[in-house]
């Protein structure tokens, strides 16, 4: 089952907006909220997506829902094109791929009661009669860990953990086979985001779905995904299998988030690295590599050049120096690094005043 | 051990409750019954309606009829005053308790087709104009704000006075000159609901617009424009009443509360029931409906309830 074919797969995913500019004159400029991400997902596999605010989670996870068409770039579910098959395959495709949102307070419409929003997707996409309805809810529901008596309460009733059990039964109702769970469980207390990924992960085991697990929280992301892809405005820095990226991070990025996951084990603690800088407005990306002027291994060839995305120790990285660290990533290197950065900033900003 | 079985049995009704939720009506009145106000202002309105549908049987004379012995006659409690006229007589000898028993007529009809007219129309552009965008909502946002820039009595008047006067088109001029409200009150309400995640979730299910309109959205915009519809009721009443006192509603004899209140006006020092009686009518109404309004959203929030 598993080495059967992908359920998406996306090649070269784009998203640009038109950003209006203050001043009557001015042109709009673009904003690379997407600026090319490829990925597979197998059923049963977990992708997860990992990068701080901004840095274009959230616009994959439109894009794959097909709320938002992508700017260039192409992916299909099931083998089917999604971008430009038309509007009654597409309905077909939209059942195929459900999301379950990170705000269980905001994703439940308030008005109508649990039956009513797990039957939605039924209604619109199925003929089936009321009964039927009902008693597939009821079936879902059961399979959440919700009781029949919930079915006809409102959502206000509920805590945040049951609530996101109902959306994660909503996204269940129409048998997708990809779950975009954006942040599901970031909003949650910690004691119920166990119990929720467990259940994500209990249903994927039973339903062979195929995760699209859009996070920050890395030590969530250790414990769900098969794959991982790290991302940094807009730009897919490195994308692997998990124990590959986890074990042995090449891109100082991904090293920098690493470091940043706050372990119970002193042992296992890992120095930190401390980033320096923002991160750089996405309507004004610096040139070159993105993250260049945050970086601790930053040389002259990343001020000028992007890095393409390549092939090296089985994984994807965007990375001039990728091979440097592959060789010899060690703690004292890169605060060596990060001392030369610093002098090297200092430098630079000199050199710009 | 005592007060721990006192416990359980107390716990028994409400673990009862809880699996079987009350009928909806029932649960409604519960929470609209708690507040007073409402209840009083409900239960003058359900008088009203009442008034307005048996007039015939309640009215202890006919509107119209003239007692050419007892005008101005003052109420039965004043000296000079007798039961056979409750409320006094007006200036041509017409009861006036009779008149103000028909006007509820007139005046609830008003009330119900100013809304119902304006609320229905206000709720389709508003909708629309929220969801699209774009051109169209500049449009009809443009235009509304036109119509708002004009003093409504003033506009309600120029309708009038091109459509000529009569209750119909009184009625129709209100519900034209409070259009703007309602059309931008829904649509306020729509662009916050617009950007929530449930509706997302409804869109990635495959909802077309007309049920992302009017199904997902539209219910949960509907606490503000219930209690702006219940205020346009007190308002659509004020408005009839001020467009017959200036004689451009209804038309004499036609016992409309406005009217009666006008066509009195004179009287005012001499007789002061021929213009108190219409005016306390109208007050009431009007108070009775904005009390309910507010009771109304309070029950029908559930984000109220607990």
């Amino acid at each position: 089952m598993s080495a059967s074919n992908p359920v998406i797969s996306a090649s070269n995913l784009k998203k640009y907006y038109p950003v209006k500019q203050s001043g009557f004159f001015k042109k709009d400029i673009l904003l690379k909220a997407l600026d090319g991400a490829s990925f597979d997902i197998e059923p049963g596999k977990t992708l997860a997506v990992v990068g701080e605010s901004g840095c274009g989670k959230s616009t994959l996870a439109r894009l794959v829902t097909m709320i938002e068409q992508p700017t260039s770039g192409e992916f299909d579910i099931a083998g089917i094109n999604a971008v430009t098959s038309g509007k009654a395959q597409k309905r077909t495709l939209r059942s195929k791929v459900q999301i379950v949102f990170q705000d269980p307070y905001g994703s439940l419409n308030p008005r109508k009661k649990v039956g009513d929003i797990l039957e939605e997707p039924l209604i619109i996409n199925t003929s089936l009669s009321r009964s039927q309805r009902r008693e597939k809810a009821l079936a879902i529901m059961e399979k959440v860990g919700l009781t029949p008596e919930q079915y006809s309460r409102y959502p206000h009733m509920f805590s945040g953990g049951q609530r996101q059990r109902i959306a994660v039964a909503r996204a269940l109702m129409l048998n997708p086979a990809l779950v975009i769970a954006d942040e599901p469980v970031s909003a949650l207390d910690v004691s119920v985001q166990a119990q929720a990924l467990n259940l994500l992960m209990d249903l994927q085991e039973e339903m062979n779905l195929a995760y699209l697990f859009i996070s920050h929280d890395l030590s969530v992301v250790r414990l769900i995904s098969h794959e991982v892809m790290v991302m940094y405005l807009g730009r897919v820095v490195e994308q692997g299998e998990k124990n590959t990226i986890f074990d042995k991070p090449l891109h100082p990025y991904t090293m920098a988030l690493l470091a940043a996951t706050p372990h119970v084990n002193i042992k296992s603690r890992q120095k930190r690295i401390r980033l320096s800088g923002e991160l750089p407005s996405p309507l004004n990306p610096p040139p070159g590599c993105t993250f260049h002027r945050r970086c601790a291994y930053m040389s002259d060839i990343c001020r000028q050049v992007a890095p393409e995305s390549r092939r090296l120790e089985n994984r994807m990285v965007a990375c001039h120096h990728a091979e440097k660290m592959s060789t010899a990533p060690s703690e004292s290197k890169i605060q060596k690094g990060l001392v030369k950065n610093l002098v090297d900033k200092g430098a630079q900003d000199e050199n710009a005043i | 051990m005592n007060q721990a079985i006192v416990i359980k049995e107390k716990n028994i009704p409400i673990t009862e409750n809880e699996t079987v939720p009350p009928h909806p009506l029932k649960e409604f009145w519960k929470y609209f019954s708690e507040n007073r106000g409402a209840v009083i202002g409900l239960y003058f309105i359900a008088g009203a309606i009442l008034c307005a549908i048996f007039a015939d049987i309640i009215a202890p004379h006919s509107p119209f009829n003239q007692y050419r012995s007892a005008i101005l006659q003052p109420p039965f409690w004043m000296e000079g005053g007798n039961t056979e006229f409750i409320l006094g007589t007006d200036d041509v000898g017409r009861d006036i308790l009779s008149r103000l028993i028909f006007g509820a007529r007139l005046s609830l009809f008003v009330g119900v087709i100013v809304v119902t007219l304006s609320l229905a129309a206000g709720i389709i552009l508003g909708v629309t104009a929220g969801y699209f965008g774009g051109f169209y909502e500049t449009v009809v946002m443009r235009l509304m704000d036109i119509m708002l820039a004009l003093p409504s009595l003033l506009l309600a008047m120029a309708i009038v006075a091109i459509l000529g006067p009569s209750l119909q088109n009184a009625i129709l001029a209100i519900a034209i000159v409070v259009l703007p409200h309602y059309v931008r009150l829904t649509r306020a309400s729509i662009i916050a609901e617009k950007n929530k995640d449930y509706v997302t979730a409804s869109r990635v299910s495959g909802a077309g617009p007309l049920r992302m309109m009017f199904n997902v959205l539209l219910p949960n915009c509907m606490a503000p424009l219930i209690v702006q519809a219940t205020l346009g009721f007190s308002a659509a009443i004020l408005d009839a009443a001020a467009l017959g006192f200036l004689g451009m509603g209804a038309q004499p004899p036609t016992p409309e509360w406005g009217a009666m209140l006008a066509n009195s006006l004179q009287f005012i020092q001499r007789a002061w029931w021929v213009v108190t009686f219409p005016g306390v009518a109208i007050l009431l109404t009007v108070l009775a409906f904005n009390l309910a309004g507010d009771g109304l959203r309070d029950a029908l929030d559930p984000k109220m309830k607990r």
